[in-house]
């Protein structure tokens, strides 16, 4: 099949129109007169972590906290390893961006005197359903901004080491699309589907974070040669059985504590109380013969039932339909829990893009905001919100003066031929799903999977990386019928070169650092005196190169040296 | 996870097919839906609340524990009705004020 290419320039494209996409693009317009376009890979109006609507914002600074106790909660729940400068800079603007949403619409509950009312000493309570249709309806209402809508970006163009636009493709018409622009902010959100999922079978896509999410951003980026953070730093959600539905709705709601199926808590004997703690001692708690483990909500009253209920149907409404079904609600039983599949998301942990303190990657040009870029842990909806803002301004200061450039014929032609090779109806052997369901096996497996209690060894290692990379080689020979067809394919390999990636961070980071979230047979203890460092990478013809950054301290401003 | 589309009582608007996040629903010959990836869904409810003609209802799989209810929604001004139904056909109706914050 033969496409047709589109050529389109701007200012600035915003490569996924989510959180912190819309958020940028919102900046731009109104402290400029730059033109932006946003490249979607679906619809703005419910694409991407925020389709079902967000529970609470979970990050804010309330009354009596500050930046700074905001920066130390997040160097506290990450053993010390995150860039302060980046989480310093993105804590100073939550509030400012809360209100930035609140006037576009979203609502949010105030008490007598106009406060926030808050839940918990970090998070504020809001009606977060229709948060991502608020942000779409500010973005498409702003002429300056063009969305595309169901373009699926596939890399960047890059000339003299600069990015200068991107490749991509309609996944509804048999269009191949080069846009050009003075400066690329990335915004595609992290990665899902890498490892076997919590339901296989036919709910394989029940899942916490977004399956649409498929690491794209990340293997752009790889393949570009840009530097990459953290990677091992993998995040595994503690969430309700079966319907992956969040936890701390109930957890921070009606104060429920992890109970086993004794109906001991459990948590507290394990030490601190981390992120990922909660997670590893709810594994070991099974491993040592005492799950399943439960959010213990028996006991709750009806009024309390029906709020959880409502809260449910705003964000996770399987977890609802699941209690109403059942006849059984939380208040007769406690809500069984359990952890995900391991997903790479730079918005809760520290993986992805290696950003300068203005959020700009190691490739001139290229910004990364929200759950791709990395270093800064705990950022969650406002965080995305605030690096979304400073990736914004950041670009306007780089496009002054500049204009656009072009790239050779040649290599527009050499993109659109390996785009078109896969459009071919010929038959072949194996399809996209056959090596979908090869990766999440070997991930789960020999990297650290659900079966694996999340552990993994430096043997298993050194077998998931030659399967990951035999897949790869496998992947060059898929097919697609159509458009659609075409997006698949490209979502495999993205996540198989995310793999890639995350399997050599696995294997650098020789210590156990985060409990489940990295945790090495061969290596069980953490090891501050060699590894409260970042590990770091780039991908360089053909070869991962590692390289060691030291902290970054809260007042630093860190720059690349290119 | 997933959806089930009636076809009879789509009216071909349309509406459902540009919200889904992964691009998963498709028209037929006659502009009437259908869901093309059924394993891929990730049960987000975007098309649900988008069908003012209760076509799509939504469900849990078999896998997940999954008896046969279904869900959709109806907006009424600023209220948002959750009907769950279940295989006797037995109705919960689930109402939001949409103006109000959750109180979790
Ligand atoms: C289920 C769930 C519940 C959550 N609940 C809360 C909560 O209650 N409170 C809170 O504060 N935080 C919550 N979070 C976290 C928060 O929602 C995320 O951290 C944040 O939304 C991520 O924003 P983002 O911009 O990085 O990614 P997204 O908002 O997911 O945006 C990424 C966008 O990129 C698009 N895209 C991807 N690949 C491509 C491509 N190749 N080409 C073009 N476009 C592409 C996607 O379609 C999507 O629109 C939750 C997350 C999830 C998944
Ligand atoms: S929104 Fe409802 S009526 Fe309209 S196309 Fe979709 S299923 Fe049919
Ligand atoms: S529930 Fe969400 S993912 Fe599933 S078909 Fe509807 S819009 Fe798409």
């Amino acid at each position: 099949m033969n496409l047709e290419t589109k050529t389109l320039k701007t200012d600035v494209l915003i490569i996924g129109g989510g959180t912190s996409g819309c958020f940028a693009a919102i900046t731009i317009a109104e402290s400029s007169k730059a033109k932006v376009i946003i490249a979607e890979k679906s619809n703005i109006k419910r694409s991407g972590c925020l389709a079902a609507g967000v529970n609470a914002l979970n990050a804010y600074i309330v009354k009596g906290q500050t930046p700074e106790t905001y920066l130390e909660y997040v160097r506290n729940d990450s053993e010390g390893l995150i860039r302060e400068d980046l989480v310093y800079t993105m804590s100073q603007r939550l509030n400012s961006v809360t209100r930035k949403i609140e006037s576009l619409g979203l609502v949010i509950q105030k008490d007598e005197s106009g406060e926030y009312v808050s839940r918990g000493v970090r998070n504020i309570k809001i009606n977060g359903e229709n948060i991502k249709p608020i942000l779409a309806e500010a973005v498409e209402k702003t002429p300056q901004i063009t969305v595309l809508n169901r373009i699926n970006i596939i890399d960047y163009i890059i000339k003299d080491n600069k990015a200068i636009g991107a490749y991509g493709f309609s996944i509804d018409e048999n269009i191949f699309y080069v846009i050009y622009s003075k400066a690329v902010i990335c915004a595609t959100g992290g990665a899902a589907g890498l490892y076997r999922p919590n339901n296989p079978g036919y709910s394989r896509h029940k899942m916490w974070y977004c399956p649409f999410n498929t690491g794209a951003g990340y293997a752009m980026g790889i393949r570009a040669g840009a530097e990459m953070t953290t990677f091992e730093m993998r995040f595994i959600a503690l969430r309700c059985k079966d319907t992956i539905a969040p936890t701390g709705t109930i957890a921070q709601g009606v104060k429920a504590p992890q109970v086993n199926s004794s109906g001991e808590e459990y948590e507290k004997s394990y030490g601190a109380n981390k992120t990922f703690m909660r997670m590893y001692s709810t594994v070991e708690e099974n491993k040592r013969g005492k799950g399943p483990c439960f959010l213990k909500t028996s006991g709750i009253s009806k009024e309390e039932e029906e709020e959880l209920f409502k809260a449910y149907l705003n964000m996770a409404p399987a977890q609802t339909l699941m209690w109403v079904e059942k006849g059984m609600g939380p208040s007769q039983e406690n809500v069984e829990i359990e952890g995900t599949e391991p997903y790479i998301v730079g918005g809760h942990t520290g993986s992805g893009y290696w950003v300068d303190t203005k959020r700009s990657t190691t490739i001139e040009g290229l910004y990364a905001a929200g759950d791709v870029a990395g270093g800064s842990p705990q950022k969650y909806v406002t965080g995305c919100f605030a690096e979304g803002e400073i990736a914004a301004l950041s670009t306007l200061d780089y496009i002054k003066g500049r204009e656009n450039v072009d790239v050779d014929n040649n290599e527009i032609i050499s993109k659109l031929n390996e785009v078109e090779n896969f459009l071919n109806e010929e038959a072949v052997i194996y399809s996209v799903e056959d090596i979908e369901d090869g990766m999440q096996k070997i991930m789960d497996q020999y990297a650290g999977g659900i079966s694996q209690g999340y552990a993994y060894s430096q043997g298993k290692l050194k077998v998931a990386r030659e399967r990951i990379d035999e897949l790869l080689e496998l992947s060059k020979g898929l097919k697609a019928q159509d458009m659609h067809e075409l997006m698949l394919i490209f979502e495999v390999v993205d996540r198989l070169f995310v793999c890639k990636i995350l399997i050599k961070h696995l294997e650098e980071r020789k210590e156990t650092r985060w409990r489940s979230f990295q945790e090495n047979i061969d290596y069980p203890q953490k090891d501050d005196a060699n590894f409260l460092r970042f590990i770091n990478s780039r991908y360089e013809k053909g070869q991962i190169r590692i390289i060691l950054r030291n902290l970054v301290r809260r007042d630093d401003i860190y720059e690349h040296r290119h | 996870m997933s959806i089930a589309i009636d076809r009879e009582k789509c009216t071909a608007c349309g509406l459902c097919r540009q919200v889904c996040p992964g691009s998963l629903l498709y028209s037929d010959g006659q502009g009437k839906t259908f869901i093309k990836y059924p394993k891929d869904c990730w049960g987000c409810t975007s098309c649900v609340k988008e069908c003012h003609f209760k076509a799509i209802k939504y469900f849990l799989g078999a896998d997940m524990g999954g008896k046969g209810s279904t869900l959709y929604t109806k907006e009424e001004g600023n209220l948002m009705h959750w009907i769950i139904v279940d295989f006797e056909g037995k109705e919960k109706i689930i109402t939001i004020d949409k103006s109000k914050a959750n109180a979790y």
